[in-house]
């Protein structure tokens, strides 16, 4: 392909008397995954791209083709968009076959340019063994591949993905996305990813932008944008299950730190120096998985945050433990089943929180979300 | 047994079926998607003849119908001829009496589509009219057939209605349960039965056939 198509959106949509999709964004090709918990307005933000909801206001288009435009009300019909769309739940036609599948967005080409892209877009995918079968006959993974490939087939100028691995393991989930990029290199279309699984985006970004209640809260790459969140909601969706309210008590600019006390209570952290007088109140984030559990009193640390606490629950969720420490403020920490029984914890057993001062991160309240963009 | 009633009662189920199908299709899709906020009564207007005494229906297609209402005038100087009382007028009665039971089978099969296959048929390019033949109608299959075979047994044995509209009349209005209840007033309880044992052995043999042929293929994986 010669030419770069890029996406540029603008879109507003008011959804419900308390919700409002209000987005302005670029997408170049290439994987942008689009981030946020489930009612944050990705899958809306998606459905308006390709015309199955029609935004009360704004404009979108790619590459320069204006697919609505409400100023002068242009509108393009859904099947005139040339998007790919694979759905959360893939919406392979039952009825047909996949060989079945994949024709049907071909319609009216001759039937050997059909067999041709067939096979073609079958071979990329890797789903040759499959096409004489029916949906229902063949793996989660072949249908999701099934599903990409019936997108793909038409060449669309723009792919919108919902959610369409959540469902797969990792290993699969990864091959799949290895093939759709093998495919995007020489097609260059851009590809908006859609998710709430913060792994997923470590795994497949190249750039994230981050939706809260409708808003564009961060953009950036993943890593940048999720590691040092500076907002609480997306804190919380980046796996920072630890968020407290706290006041400033002292602030120490020549070692980059400041001491804070946490709300309700008379516990004590260091976190890095951030905006914040003594006196005012702050924000803390700490993942869970960036603590660390001693079942005595730790000595010879470089660690600056000590604290002692009260294990109130261990419950067991997939592969990890989670533990709630009580310690002066309600503490939840990952673990491994290993780590459990090697320190003998149990309900009731005191522990000793162990957080490095860069595991701290000071980040805003929800409520203002307009002023975080990063 | 009344030979010329089960043929004429055969001929009016068929052609009532045929016209329900075609007329209920669009009326069932349109009930369906529409989201037109007076769409309640078209509902309740569809649904009307299953609560209507048969006799109250007919007392009013009789009334539209007479010579002296707009339709018999329009249908007399086409044809000649009134419609009370012609089997064109049982035609028209019972298309009314049995569209619920040909609109409300196809509207649930409808309804209960995945729409995220319409949403992805129209963007692989798909027009409306190729979304419903190639993916609402091959889906709703059952729906279909259950609505064809309901208003085709329930005009079968329609029997207010006709009476109200058609009369009594040999060969073109008499039909099956109109015959079996002659029979029955005239105490010939020999041919009434198997009359009626006919209608009964019939109409169990079409349900049974449907029955047997509406088990969906891709639904029992793996095919292969």
């Amino acid at each position: 392909m010669s030419h770069t198509l890029s996406l540029s959106l603008s879109v507003r949509a008011r959804l419900s008397p308390t919700f409002t999709l209000d987005v302005t964004m670029e997408a170049p090709p290439g994987i942008t995954i689009l981030f946020g918990a489930s009612g944050s307005g990705k899958s809306t933000l998606l459905r308006s791209v390709a015309g199955l909801v029609r935004p009360d206001a704004g404009s979108i288009s790619i590459g320069g083709r204006i697919l609505f435009d409400d100023s002068n009300g242009v509108s393009l019909p859904v099947r005139q968009r040339r998007v790919g769309y694979v759905f959360q739940q893939l919406a392979l036609f039952p009825h047909m076959s996949i060989a079945d599948n994949l024709a049907y967005g071909l319609h009216g080409r001759p039937a050997p340019v059909q067999r041709e892209q067939i096979g073609a877009i079958a071979e990329s995918f890797r789903i040759q063994h499959v096409l004489s079968r029916r949906p229902g006959a063949i793996s989660g993974g072949e249908r999701q591949r099934a599903a990409l490939a019936r997108s793909l087939v038409t060449t669309p100028d723009v792919l919108l993905l919902d959610e369409p691995l959540s469902a797969l393991d990792h290993a699969t989930q990864s091959r799949i996305i290895d093939d759709l990029r093998a495919w995007n290199t020489a097609h260059d279309i851009p590809i908006l990813y859609v998710t709430h699984a913060h792994r997923e985006v470590f795994a497949l970004g190249d750039r994230v932008v981050v939706l809260d209640h409708g808003r564009i809260v961060a953009t950036g790459v993943p890593h940048e944008v999720l590691d040092r969140p500076e907002h609480e909601g997306l804190a919380r969706i980046a796996g920072f299950e630890n968020v407290f309210d706290a006041v400033v008590t002292e602030r120490r600019p020549d070692a980059g730190t400041m001491q804070c006390t946490l709300t309700g209570s008379t516990t004590d952290l260091e976190v890095p120096l951030s905006r914040g007088e003594a006196g005012a109140p702050v924000r803390v984030a700490v993942r869970a998985g960036d603590i660390l559990l001693a079942s005595e009193p730790p000595r010879g640390l470089s660690a600056r945050n000590v604290i002692h606490g009260r294990i109130i629950s261990l419950v067991r969720e997939g592969p990890a433990v989670v533990a709630r420490v009580d310690a002066g403020a309600p503490f939840v920490v990952h673990l491994t089943p290993g780590a459990i029984e090697a320190l003998g914890l149990a309900p009731g057993r005191p522990v000793w929180l162990i957080i490095k001062t860069y595991s701290c991160r000071i980040v805003s309240p929800s409520s203002d979300s307009s002023r975080y963009f990063l | 047994m009344d030979w010329t009633a089960i043929t004429l009662s055969l001929k009016l189920a068929a052609i009532v079926a045929g016209i329900l199908l075609v007329l209920a299709l669009p009326i069932a899709y349109w009930l369906t998607f529409s989201r037109w906020r007076g769409k309640f009564a078209v509902e309740a207007v569809v649904a009307l003849p299953l609560v209507l005494p048969p006799t109250v229906l007919g007392f009013y297609v009789l009334l539209a119908i007479g010579s002296r209402s707009p339709i018999g005038r329009l249908w007399t100087s086409w044809t000649g001829h009134g419609l009370a009382f012609t089997f064109e007028a049982l035609v028209l009665a019972s298309i009314l009496y049995s569209l619920p039971f040909a609109v409300q089978p196809i509207n649930a099969s409808f309804a209960q589509l995945d729409r995220s296959l319409l949403d992805a048929s129209s963007t692989l390019g798909a027009s409306s009219w190729r979304t419903f033949t190639r993916i609402v109608l091959p889906l709703s299959v059952e729906g279909v057939i259950t609505g064809a075979v309901l208003s085709f047994a329930h005009t079968l044995g329609e029997f207010g209605v006709v009476l109200m509209v058609g009369g009594n009349l040999p060969g073109v209005t008499r039909t099956i349960s109109i015959s079996i209840y002659d029979q029955v007033q005239s105490l010939q309880y020999d041919a009434a039965n198997r009359t009626a044992f006919a209608l009964m052995a019939f109409s169990f043999l079409v349900l049974a056939a449907v029955y047997a042929l509406l088990r969906k293929p891709w639904s029992v994986a793996p095919l292969q």
